[in-house]
C-alpha cells in the first residue's frame, strides 16, 4: 500500500466530510428550508475520493447532478457549498447555481450538471486545453449509468480517443437511472463500450477506496503521459433516492440496509486501515468529530447567511454587454 | 461651326464613383470662363465647387439637380453662341449613346493606388501621383486625417509636379506605432520616409499638425525643404480647440463624431456620411485610437500646443506661404498675424479649418502659382 | 485596404487572431480538411473554403478537424473556453445546431450566471445561415432569433465583407459565448476591407442609408436588400434610414428608437421565420417605447411561416426581396390616419 499516513487521513476525511454533508442535507431538506432539487452522493464517497486524491488544481473535473461529493473531493470549501445549497449570497456560486450547478472553476471543478450527459463533452474541452497549452493536467468526466446512454457520452468517448485527450471517463454505476435499473436500460456493457472505441477500461469495486485509488492512478498516469483516455467503470450504490423526496419504491426490500451494513465504503476503509495497523480508531474518531462539527457550523452559517440582493438578479449574465 | 464642350461628372478622390449636382452656379445662357465655378457637386463624402475646364456659354444643364450620376456622365453642355440648339441635341444624343459608365469599364486598372514603404520597421503608406521637373510636392495631412484629405488638391498639382501624399504614423494605412509622437519625432519619420523614397528635397504642403511637421523639417534641415505651404498650421501659437481634439479622440460613433467634424468647416453641411464612416473605420483599426490619444496628449493637451515654432521662422530662407480659413474654429486664424517672417499670408473667407477641402479651387490656385 | 470577399475577410480575421493569441484555436468539420486522408492536406478549407490555408500556417494542433459529432465538439469548445482557450468552432450549417443545442444553451450560455460570475467562456460558434442557395429545408434556416432569446449568448449577423472581419475579430476577443452567423449567399461578395486588424463593437447599429421618411431595420443579408430598395425609393422621392443592428444580442435599441422618432414610420426586414423573430421583437420594442412617434402601422417583411422550400421558384418567392421592401415602404408612406377614429 503506497498511501502515506497523511494521505490515508486525508482520504478518510474527504469521505467522512461527504458522508456527513449528505446525511445532514437529507435531514435538513426534509424541513423544507432548502429550495429546489438535491441529489445525494452518500454511499458513493470512495469513488470521488479515490480519484480526486490524484488531482491538483490544474486538473479539471465535470460532475453530474449528484455533484456534492466531487466538489468536496476537489477541494471546494464546505461552508461555501452549504451556503450555495441554501441559495445564499456567500455561496460558492453566489446562490445562483444551487445544488445542481455547484461549481468552482478556479479549483478545477467545472460544475455539477443539471443535464444528464452534459459533462463529458465539456471535459473533452478541458482536456484539449490541457493538451494545447501543455499544462500537464488531466480531465475527469464523472457520469452515471444513465448518462452512459446519452449520445454526448458516446460521442465524447470517440472524440477523446481520436484526439488522444487526457480524459478519464468515470462511469459511476449505482444501478439506477432515476428509477430505471441499469440492467434494463444499458445495452451491452460499459467495458465493451470502451473497448469498442479502443479505450482501455477497468471495472472497479466502488465501495473500496483502495481499488478505486489504484485504478485511477494507472488511468491518470496514462493520461498525463500522453497515453490518451481511459474508462473506469465504478460499481457502487447510493444510500438515498434519485433526489431527496424520492420514495424509492423501486428499490428491493432491505436493499439499502444490506448495502449500508456490508458495502459502506467508510466502514470498509476503517476496518482495512485499522486491521493493517496503518491508522488507529482514535485517529479516525477524531476526524469524525471534526467533520461533524464542520458540517454543523456550515449549516448554522448557511441558515444565517444573507440572501442575494435584488440587484444580483441582473448581474453575471455576461462579462460585458 | 462653333465649339461644343461636354461637362462631365468629375472624380474627386480615388473612391468617388458617382455624384450629384447639388446646385448650379451658372444658369443657362451665362458666359463662363475656365476656372469659374459652374456647379456644386455633392458626393457621399463631401460637397465641392466644380470649376469649368472651358470658356463658353452654358447652353444646357443635362443633369437634374440631386440626380445620382456616375463619374464621367454628362452633366452640362457649353458651347459658343453660334452653335444651334439642334446641334446641341445631336451632341447630347451621341454622347449618351457612347457613354460607358467608367466604374464598369476597364480603365479602373490605370488608376493610381497607394503604396507602402518600410521606414525603420514602420510601414508608411503614400500615394505617388504625377510627374514633373524639380522637387516633388509632399503633402502632410493633419491630426486624425490621412492622405485622402488631399483628394481635391493632389490631383490638381499632379498635373505639373510629382506629388506624394503620405499617411502619418497612427493614421490611414500607416503603422500605428507613433514613437515619441511629438512634432520632431513625427518630422523625423516623415524625413526618413522621403529618404527611403530617394527624395532629397521637396515642396512641403502641410495642414494643421502636418504643417507643424513640415515646418519642423525645414527648420531642422533646410536642405530638405524647397518651400513651405502651411495650411491652417499648428505650431504657430499656443491655442488649439480642446473640444475638437478631445471629441475627435473620444468619439467612435457617428452621432458623436458628426458634430466634432462639423467644427472643421465653416459650412457644417459639408460633412457627409462617408466622411464620418471613413474616419470611424480608420479609428477602429487596432492601435489607431491609442495612437491618436498619444499624439493628442503629447502635442495638444488641454487645448494647448506643446510645440510653438513661430519664433524660429526667421531662420528660414525658403519661400513660405500660409493659407488659413477665416472661420477656423480649431486653430485661431490670429496665429497668422504678426509673424516674424516675410511669409505670404492668405486668409480665405467662408472657410474653416479645412480650406483645401472647403475652398479647394482657391487653395489649388494659390499652391499652383506659389510653386511656379 | 483592398477588395476582398466576405470569405477572405473571415479567413483574415481568424488568421490574424490566431497569430496574435496562441490560445485561439479552430475546430469543426473539415476546417482543415484531409485529416487522416491520403490526398492533399490543405486543399479545401471546409465546405466553403473559408478556412483554407490555416492548417498550413498553424498546424493540426490548433486547426482541428472534428468527427461529424457536433454535440461532442461544440461541448468540447465550451469546456475548452471555460478552461483557458479561445475556441472558434465552425458548425457549417446553422441547422445542425439542433443536435448540439444543449451544449450551447444549457452549458456555455449559462456557466457565468450559474457559477456566480466566476466563469469566463470566450467561445465563438460560427455557422452559415440563410436561404437562396437551393439547399432546402435543413440547410437554409435563419435561427438567430432562437439564440437571441437565450441570455448569456451574443448573436452577430454581419451584412458585408468589411463588417464580417471587424465583427469576427471582436467576437474572438470577446469574453462571452458568441454565435456568429454568416449568410451563405454572401461569401463571394467583394468590397474594400482593410488589411489591418480592426474591431466593430457589438450593440452598435450601423446606419447604411439616411432619410427622413421611413426607417428600415434589416438583419444580415437583408441589409443589402433594404439598401437596394432605399436607393430605388430615393429616386422616387422617398428617403429611408436603413439600420443594420449588426448584433441581435445585444440589440441597439437606442438607435432603433431614435431613428423611429425621426421618421415616424418603420419597416423591418427579417429573413427568419415570421413568428417570434427579430421583426416581432423590434416591433414590440417600438410599440412599447415609441408608440407616440408612429405615423403608420409597423410593417414586417419576412418569409411565410413555412420551411424553406427546395424548388427554385418557390425559394425565390420565399425570401424577402427589394420589391417587397419597396412595397412595404410605400404602404407605410401611403397610410392615412383615419379621421374621427
Amino acid at each position: 500500500m503506497q498511501l502515506s499516513r497523511e494521505n490515508l487521513l486525508k482520504a478518510y476525511r474527504t469521505m467522512r466530510t461527504i458522508r456527513d454533508f449528505e446525511e445532514r442535507l437529507h435531514v435538513e431538506f426534509a424541513t423544507g428550508e432548502i429550495p429546489g432539487f438535491v441529489h445525494l452522493y452518500a454511499g458513493e464517497e470512495a469513488s470521488a475520493a479515490g480519484i480526486c486524491m490524484h488531482l491538483t488544481e490544474r486538473d479539471k473535473l465535470a460532475s453530474t447532478h449528484r455533484g456534492h461529493g466531487h466538489c468536496i473531493a476537489k477541494g471546494v470549501d464546505v461552508r461555501a457549498m452549504m451556503s450555495e445549497i441554501y441559495g445564499k449570497k456567500d455561496g460558492v456560486c453566489g446562490g445562483k447555481g444551487g445544488s445542481m450547478h455547484i461549481a468552482e472553476i478556479g479549483k478545477g471543478m467545472l460544475g455539477a450538471n443539471g443535464i444528464v450527459g452534459g459533462g463529458p463533452p465539456l471535459i473533452c474541452g478541458a482536456a484539449l486545453t490541457a493538451k494545447t497549452l501543455k499544462t500537464g493536467g488531466v480531465a475527469i468526466a464523472f457520469y452515471g449509468d444513465g448518462a452512459s446512454n446519452q449520445g454526448t457520452t458516446l460521442e465524447s468517448l470517440n472524440l477523446a480517443k481520436i484526439w488522444s485527450l487526457p480524459v478519464i471517463f468515470v462511469c459511476e454505476d449505482n444501478g439506477y437511472a432515476e428509477a430505471t435499473a441499469a440492467s434494463y436500460a444499458v445495452g451491452g456493457t460499459q467495458m465493451k463500450r470502451a473497448e469498442g472505441f479502443g479505450i482501455p477500461a477497468v471495472q472497479v469495486d466502488g465501495h473500496d477506496f483502495f481499488a478505486v485509488y489504484e485504478a485511477a492512478r494507472e488511468a491518470i498516469e496514462r493520461a498525463r503521459n500522453g497515453g490518451g483516455p481511459s474508462m473506469l467503470h465504478v460499481m457502487l450504490d447510493r444510500f438515498y433516492g434519485h433526489f431527496e423526496g424520492d420514495a424509492t419504491t423501486y428499490r428491493g426490500t432491505g436493499e439499502v440496509d444490506r448495502i449500508r451494513a456490508g458495502q459502506d465504503c467508510l466502514r470498509r476503509f476503517r476496518s482495512k486501515v485499522t486491521d493493517a495497523a496503518l491508522l488507529r480508531h482514535e485517529d479516525l474518531d477524531a476526524i469524525d468529530r471534526e467533520s461533524a462539527a464542520n458540517i454543523d457550523a456550515a449549516v448554522v452559517h448557511a441558515k444565517a447567511a444573507p440572501l442575494p440582493s435584488d440587484a444580483d438578479l441582473l448581474t453575471d449574465v455576461y462579462v460585458s454587454y | 461651326m462653333g465649339e461644343i464642350n461636354a461637362i462631365t461628372m468629375p472624380k474627386f478622390g480615388l473612391a468617388m464613383t458617382e455624384g450629384k449636382v447639388a446646385s448650379w452656379a451658372k444658369p443657362i445662357g451665362a458666359v463662363v470662363k475656365a476656372g469659374d465655378d459652374i456647379a456644386d457637386i455633392e458626393t457621399t463624402k463631401i460637397t465641392n465647387a466644380f470649376e469649368s475646364p472651358f470658356n463658353g456659354i452654358m447652353r444646357r444643364h443635362v443633369a437634374t439637380v440631386q440626380d445620382e450620376l456616375p463619374v464621367g456622365a454628362l452633366i452640362a453642355v457649353m458651347a459658343s453662341a453660334d452653335v444651334s440648339e439642334d446641334e446641341i441635341d445631336r451632341f447630347i444624343d451621341s454622347f449618351q449613346a457612347e457613354f460607358v459608365n467608367a466604374d464598369t469599364g476597364e480603365d479602373k486598372a490605370s488608376e493610381v493606388e497607394p503604396s507602402t514603404v518600410d521606414v525603420s520597421g514602420r510601414k508608411i503608406r503614400y500615394l505617388d501621383m504625377g510627374q514633373g521637373a524639380g522637387p516633388p510636392v509632399v503633402f502632410i495631412h493633419g491630426f486624425g486625417g490621412d492622405l485622402n484629405s488631399w483628394l481635391f488638391t493632389q490631383p490638381a498639382l499632379a498635373d505639373h509636379h510629382r506629388t506624394i501624399a503620405l499617411d502619418l504614423p497612427g493614421h490611414g494605412g500607416s503603422t500605428k506605432d507613433v514613437g515619441a509622437a511629438d512634432i520632431s519625432a513625427l518630422a523625423k519619420i516623415v524625413s526618413d520616409t522621403l529618404a527611403a523614397l530617394a527624395i532629397p528635397s521637396a515642396h512641403f504642403v502641410g495642414h494643421s499638425l502636418g504643417a507643424a511637421i513640415a515646418l519642423s523639417i525645414a527648420l531642422d534641415d533646410p536642405s530638405r525643404a524647397a518651400s513651405l505651404s502651411l495650411i491652417s498650421p499648428a505650431g504657430l501659437g499656443k491655442e488649439i480647440n480642446a473640444t475638437f481634439i478631445d471629441g475627435f479622440v473620444a468619439s467612435d460613433r457617428r452621432k458623436a463624431l458628426e458634430p466634432v467634424l462639423q467644427m472643421l468647416f465653416a459650412d457644417p453641411s459639408l460633412v457627409k456620411r462617408d466622411m464620418i464612416d471613413d474616419l470611424i473605420k480608420a479609428k477602429r483599426i487596432d492601435g489607431a485610437s491609442e495612437a491618436l490619444t498619444k499624439i493628442a496628449d503629447v502635442n495638444f493637451k488641454d487645448g494647448t500646443q506643446t510645440t510653438v515654432l513661430a519664433g524660429r521662422l526667421p531662420e528660414l530662407s525658403i519661400p513660405v506661404q500660409i493659407i488659413w480659413g477665416e472661420e477656423d474654429r480649431v486653430i485661431p486664424v490670429a496665429h497668422s498675424q504678426e509673424l516674424p517672417v516675410a511669409a505670404t499670408v492668405r486668409v480665405l473667407a467662408d472657410s474653416g479649418h479645412m480650406p483645401h477641402m472647403e475652398r479647394a479651387a482657391e487653395v489649388n490656385a494659390l499652391l499652383i502659382s506659389f510653386l511656379q | 485596404m483592398s477588395k476582398k470577399s466576405y470569405r477572405q475577410a473571415i479567413n483574415e480575421a481568424i488568421a490574424s487572431e490566431m497569430r496574435r493569441d496562441p490560445t485561439v484555436i479552430l475546430m469543426g468539420e473539415d476546417v482543415a480538411g484531409g485529416a487522416g486522408a491520403p490526398g492533399d492536406q490543405d486543399a479545401w478549407g471546409g465546405v466553403l473554403g473559408v478556412t483554407k490555408g490555416l492548417v498550413t500556417e498553424f498546424g493540426r494542433g490548433r486547426v482541428l478537424d472534428t468527427p461529424l459529432s457536433e454535440s461532442a465538439y461544440i461541448g468540447a469548445a465550451a469546456g475548452a473556453a471555460a478552461t483557458g482557450l479561445r475556441p472558434i468552432a465552425e458548425l457549417m450549417f446553422i441547422d445542425f445546431m439542433g443536435v448540439c443545442f444543449d451544449q450551447i444553451f444549457n452549458q456555455a450560455a449559462k456557466f457565468r450566471y450559474m457559477f456566480g460570475g466566476h466563469a469566463v467562456t470566450p467561445l465563438v460558434i460560427r455557422a452559415m445561415y440563410g436561404a437562396g442557395f437551393r439547399a432546402a429545408s435543413q440547410h437554409s434556416q435563419c435561427l438567430y432569433p432562437i439564440f437571441t432569446h437565450i441570455p448569456g449568448l451574443k448573436v452577430v449577423i454581419p451584412s458585408s465583407a468589411y463588417e464580417v472581419k471587424g465583427l469576427l475579430i471582436q467576437a474572438i476577443r470577446d469574453n462571452d459565448p458568441v454565435i456568429f452567423l454568416e449568410n451563405k449567399v454572401m461569401y463571394d461578395q467583394v468590397e474594400e476591407v482593410p488589411d489591418e486588424t480592426y474591431t466593430i463593437p457589438f450593440g452598435e447599429a450601423n446606419l447604411t442609408r439616411e432619410g427622413d421618411d421611413v426607417t428600415i431595420v434589416a438583419f444580415g443579408r437583408m441589409v443589402q436588400i433594404a439598401n437596394e430598395a432605399a436607393d430605388r425609393l430615393a429616386k422616387q422621392g422617398i428617403h429611408c434610414n436603413v439600420l443594420d443592428p449588426r448584433t441581435t444580442s445585444p440589440l441597439d435599441a437606442d438607435t432603433i428608437l431614435q431613428c423611429v422618432e425621426e421618421t415616424g414610420r418603420l419597416v423591418i426586414v427579417d429573413e427568419a421565420s415570421p413568428r417570434c423573430n427579430m421583426a416581432t421583437d423590434v416591433s414590440a420594442l417600438v410599440a412599447q417605447e415609441a408608440f407616440g412617434a408612429l405615423k403608420a402601422p409597423i410593417r414586417m417583411v419576412c418569409p411565410p411561416h413555412t420551411p424553406v422550400p427546395f424548388a427554385p421558384n418557390l425559394e425565390d418567392l420565399f425570401v424577402p426581396n427589394a420589391d417587397r421592401v419597396e412595397q412595404a415602404v410605400k404602404s407605410v408612406m401611403g397610410y392615412k390616419i383615419r379621421e374621427n377614429a
